[in-house]
């Protein structure tokens, strides 16, 4: 095992970082995801670093968030997206959403305040998931900060400082870090210049449009849906499909729609289920099956809390086992309406 | 939804004045909804922004860049892009240039 140092897609090699080995390839499938920069914001990872500012996107991050918040006696709760796109763009959400219903249990709710600054327009951004559940945030006492781009963090006085000069002081700062792809690609120039890393693809076939044997699933690549394993998980059916015949030089005729469906913790036993594409914005529905569900698309439910917590069974015995998941790849309009 | 009439031209427009269609974007549209958002003139360094998110979004189907993508991408920093477009440049550049608002996935 070993890390890849640089992709030479001019020569169809790969070096390893281990020993300097390479690798020839006839079709090159790169799959290196995405990860957080803290560094890339000046005074986040320093020495309030775990202390008082934490992040959740890591194994370690979480634990010591976790670790942390089992004294916490309360205070003011920042909840930071330091710029987009992030992988699981509701994951922030949802976590703000589960720590008001985590206060409530541990009878500190009226000691914590929440607030989610973001830097888009709003919570929720798309004009039909802002109508339905605009509510759900000013209901839970979570207050929103939009349009917050953050310059800097000062820990010492814990606050966090815009690039338009607003501060908000925290107690406790939890932020979601520049997510970036993998340096192999900038370091590789298969980059699309804009310092993220990620490999510009055709949508629909994930197929580089400089290389003809390269082709780029999941977090790595730069396609306009969410970064999300169900998108991961969608993409890779239609490129399998593709992919066979690709090898055989036919035409590919299976074309990713950009389909996600991501379920979203809301606290206190329920759960948002949003499923999307491309073209079509999260709209009010029932899923999977049309009319009955038992999942309720952009509402909450117990029955979808349920499905998520569902989910964490059928992840370890159908999905890594690679069994077939009876959910179609496409999204489909049936059972949706607006 | 609707339409609306900037600087002589009958364009669609969403509920919170964004046009829906970049095709239907010209310059004086664009100084028309600058002077809207509190810039009375759009000097070079404006265009620059202006120029490289259009040629932006035309690559990335439709989508308005990132920050992000704007500074590295035009080479202006993101404190001269807040005294360019003040409050939100990201919102207000792609308003200007005739291209969605900055969207997350819900
Ligand atoms: C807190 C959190 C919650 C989330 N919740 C959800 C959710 O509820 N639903 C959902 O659908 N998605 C969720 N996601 C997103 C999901 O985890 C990712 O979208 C998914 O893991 C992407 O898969 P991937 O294979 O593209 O990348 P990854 O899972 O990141 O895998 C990339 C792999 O490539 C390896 N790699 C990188 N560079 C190199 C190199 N140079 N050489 C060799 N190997 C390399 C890495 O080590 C890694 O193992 C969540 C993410 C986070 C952080």
């Amino acid at each position: 095992m070993s890390p890849i140092e640089v992709i030479e897609p001019e020569h169809n090699r790969v070096k390893l970082a281990k020993d300097g080995r390479y690798l020839d390839y006839d079709f090159l499938v790169i799959a290196t995801g995405a990860r957080t920069h803290p560094e890339e914001t000046p005074g986040l990872q320093e020495h309030e670093w775990h202390k008082s500012i934490y992040d959740f996107y890591t194994v370690e991050g979480a634990l010591a968030l976790q670790k942390h918040l089992r004294n916490w006696e309360g205070g003011r709760l920042v909840v930071n997206v330091v710029e987009n796109p992030i992988k699981c763009p509701v994951a922030p959400l949802e976590f703000i959403m589960l720590a008001d219903w985590f206060f409530h249990e541990q009878g500190i709710r009226d000691r914590v305040e929440l607030i989610y600054a973001t830097p888009l327009p709003g919570a929720f951004t798309k004009p039909i998931a802002s109508k339905q559940l605009g509510h759900i945030l000013d209901e839970k006492n979570i207050k929103v900060e939009p349009e917050f781009m953050v310059m800097e963090v000062n820990p010492d006085e814990k606050k966090i400082v815009s690039y338009d000069e607003r501060e908000i002081e925290y107690d406790l700062l939890v932020t979601v870090p520049l997510n970036k792809g993998d340096e192999v690609i900038g370091r590789s120039g298969m980059d699309a210049g804009d310092g993220l890393n990620y490999v510009p693809v055709d949508k629909h076939t994930f197929l580089s449009p400089t290389y003809g044997n390269v082709f780029v699933l999941g977090d790595a690549a730069a396609v306009p849906t969410s970064k999300a394993g169900s998108v991961a998980h969608f993409a890779v059916d239609i490129f399998a499909e593709n992919f066979v015949r690709h090898i055989d030089g036919l035409e590919m005729h299976h074309k990713f729609d950009g389909h996600a469906n991501c379920f979203i913790e809301s606290g206190f036993g329920k759960g948002l289920l949003i499923d999307f594409n491309y073209d079509v914005e999260p709209l009010p529905g029932r899923y999977p099956l049309p009319g009955v569900g038992p999942f309720k698309l952009l509402e909450e439910s117990e029955m979808n809390h349920w499905g998520k917590m569902m989910f964490r069974w059928m992840y370890w015995n159908i999905l890594l086992k690679g069994a077939e998941l009876p959910l179609p790849a496409k999204m489909s309009m049936s059972g949706k309406w607006r | 939804m609707g339409t609306r009439t900037i600087a002589g031209v009958t364009v669609q427009v969403n509920d919170e004045g964004f046009l829906t269609n970049p095709a239907e974007w010209n310059k004086s549209i664009a100084a028309e909804i600058a002077k809207e958002e509190g810039i009375a003139t759009l000097s070079d360094a404006h265009w620059k922004v202006i120029d490289y998110c259009r040629g932006e979004a035309n690559k990335l189907g439709g989508k308005s860049p990132t920050l992000r993508q704007i500074t590295v991408g035009t080479g202006v920093q993101t404190k001269e892009l807040f005294g360019l477009f003040p409050k939100g440049p990201a919102k207000k550049v792609a308003r200007i240039a005739g291209l969605g608002k900055p969207e997350g996935c819900v």
